[in-house]
């Protein structure tokens, strides 16, 4: 799994590749965690490259988003989310919780 | 039956999804259903490694596979601690953002993506999981009184 972070104006938009599971997800969680420790709550993860998630990614993202809406501070949004990881999503309860883009581009401006 | 024993650490996934995902290409599994069985065998693997070894390099994961032309039938054994799929609480799936906890999504995969799973523990033997999963039909038979 690769990260590729980039400070945009509004918000930090995150590029990931790769496969997200209990082996790559804590790296995933300590990029987050040091983004949000910085003051940054607006996220777009942009997941065009992710061909592989399972539940211990998606807790990233979820406990991730807790952090990012608590106190109404920001939001964590995905982007280009593959049609597998949406079924991951799904099967998991987790649509709810998170605004989604079909590319990180209309993400980014939705700030 | 082929089998063999990853060591039971989170590295060892990609290589344990690639032992079945060869499998189910043996047994001419569709697409779809090789991406459940991905899924299904790295939720059970890390299941493994948690609960019952409750930590990494504990001890091995032994993998083996029956493959029939459609249908494969997979078998994870550890010598870890007795797993019991009965104390694993079932998730609220209905639970808004703040409030859902972080339990139980594993097992619900698994349960969900297999056409059957079956836990059984010995205290000479250690845990054994069975799955099973078949060919998804191309065509599959429709209802026509359901509109």
């Amino acid at each position: 799994m690769e990260i590729n972070t980039t400070m945009m104006k509004r918000c930090v938009l995150l590029n990931i590749s790769g496969r997200i599971d209990s082996s790559t997800a804590p790296k995933l969680q300590e990029t987050l965690n040091e983004v949000i420790a910085e003051g940054l709550y607006r996220l777009v993860l942009d997941l065009k490259q992710v061909d592989f998630i399972s539940s211990a990614g998606l807790w990233v993202l979820v406990n991730a988003q807790k952090k990012c809406k608590r106190f109404n501070r920001g939001e964590l949004i995905l982007a280009g989310v593959p049609q597998r990881i949406h079924g991951a999503l799904d099967l998991a309860g987790f649509i709810p919780y998170f605004r989604t883009f079909e590319d990180s581009t209309k993400a980014v401006g939705s700030f | 039956m082929r089998s063999i024993a990853f060591p039971g650490r989170f590295s060892s996934l990609d290589e344990i999804r690639d032992f079945f995902t060869q499998a189910a290409k043996e047994a001419n599994l569709d697409k779809e259903s090789i991406y459940h069985i991905q899924l299904a065998v790295d939720e059970a693997a890390s299941n493994i490694i948690e609960h019952a070894y409750k930590g990494e390099d504990r001890g091995k994961i032994e993998c083996s596979y029956l493959a029939d032309p459609g249908r494969l039938e997979i078998y994870l054994h550890d010598h870890g601690h007795p797993f019991d799929p009965y104390s694993i609480e079932t998730p609220d799936l209905n639970a808004g953002l703040f409030e859902r906890k972080q339990s139980g999504l594993g097992m619900h995969f698994m349960k969900s993506l297999m056409d059957s799973i079956e836990f059984s523990f010995t205290r000479e033997g250690g845990n054994f999981l069975k799955m099973v999963k078949t060919r998804k039909e191309k065509n599959p038979p429709q209802n026509k009184s359901r509109r």
